[in-house]
């Protein structure tokens, strides 16, 4: 946790400060929008105030927030959220090993956390769970700075986008900032033929899907860009263990 | 501006429960588990899969439709973007350029 002094001390800790600092521009930007629309969808300030510091989840809470307002029963809002989280459900399959050392109410907060990025730049940075105590500490010292930027962006960013929300109109379209942060950090990612691969087969099927209800459109992609990979994959494996290191 | 009904704050809590269950849904059980073999091949393309899907659909489409690319202003902005990146590496000037190609073309020709 970033309020134990040993995780700071750390040199890993700053790393993940650096790392993510690079694209808190962006992560503020998408902040910023998200207050200020949430506030002209019809929230009061006060509930778009305790929606920023509850729920911790920009597209969750911009699904929710019609829904809201327009009268949906409370189990359907719930059930769409859930949908549009279900990534981070395949996110923490992939860090359970990362995490199961840490008692359990330090895995809900590290996973509450965690965000899109934060997922991205630790999975990138240490491909392999740690095995010593010490490679442990450096692991979720990295997770811990990169978070803690993370927050204070976006929860800055949300609450000023609340304050101002009949300053800033939304047709400005400041929250394209935080898609291109994105986009930089997936070129970032692209260091592979078959990661390339994923994301043409991701993208492709997301904008196919595009009509599905719940944002499940995102879950088609992945699950159609693994399966494309894991086939092209199994089907150069056979040509030599060289093949594996091509990827 | 302060108002707070019941229902509002109730589904506002709930959200903040999904918010952890679903980020960690998977560290909850302390039980011996791994993952198959295959999922976690899987798991070396489901990150940037993940992100492509998101980002995609975001740059090209526009209602649920898909955009005509040579008016909108997102299109443009993303190709600076990306040339900014394959040049430069960082992040950081990914938006700012990004940026300053796209709010003239959104503010000032309404792209």
């Amino acid at each position: 946790m970033f309020f134990q002094k040993e995780i700071r001390r750390q040199p890993e800790f700053w790393e993940g400060v650096r790392d993510q600092s690079n694209v808190s521009m962006g992560i503020a930007a998408w902040g910023l929008m998200t207050g200020v629309a949430m506030v002209t969808s019809g929230l009061s300030v006060l509930e778009a105030v305790l929606m920023t510091l509850i729920v911790f989840a920009g597209s969750a809470q911009l699904a929710a927030v019609p829904m809201l307002i327009g009268g949906a029963p409370v189990w359907v809002i719930v059930a769409a959220a859930f949908c549009v989280n279900l990534r981070f459900v395949v996110f923490s399959a992939h860090l359970r090993p990362y995490m199961m050392h840490l008692p359990l109410w330090q895995r809900l907060v590290s996973g509450y956390v965690m965000v899109d990025l934060t997922y991205v730049f630790f999975t990138r940075r240490f491909p392999v769970p740690g095995v010593t105590d010490q490679e442990r500490l450096s692991q979720q010292a990295y997770m811990m700075g990169n978070c803690a930027i993370n927050y204070v962006a976006w929860m800055g960013a949300s609450l000023l986008g609340i304050a101002l929300s009949n300053a800033i109109p939304p047709a400005w379209g400041l929250g394209f900032a935080g898609i291109l942060a994105l986009v930089g950090v997936l070129a970032s990612m692209a260091t592979s033929g078959l990661r390339v691969v994923s994301v043409g087969v991701a993208g492709t099927a997301a904008v196919a899907a595009w009509a599905l209800p719940l944002k499940l459109n995102i879950v088609v992609a992945i699950a159609s860009a693994v399966a494309v990979c894991l086939v092209i994959e199994s089907v150069r494996a056979p040509r030599g263990p060289s093949g594996a290191h091509r990827v | 501006m302060f108002d707070l009904d019941l229902r509002t704050l109730i589904t506002i809590l709930a959200l903040g429960v999904v918010s952890v269950l679903t980020r960690s849904l998977f560290f909850i059980s302390s039980r011996p588990w791994t993952l198959p073999r295959w999922a976690q091949r899987g798991l070396n393309y489901a990150p940037i899969a993940a992100l492509a899907a998101v980002v995609i659909p975001e740059v090209v489409m526009a209602q649920g439709a898909l955009v005509t690319p040579w008016s909108d202003a997102r299109v443009y902005a993303t190709v600076a973007g990306l040339a900014w990146f394959y040049w430069q590496r960082g992040v950081l000037g990914t938006i700012i350029v990004g940026m300053a190609v796209y709010l003239p073309l959104h503010l000032g020709l309404g792209w």
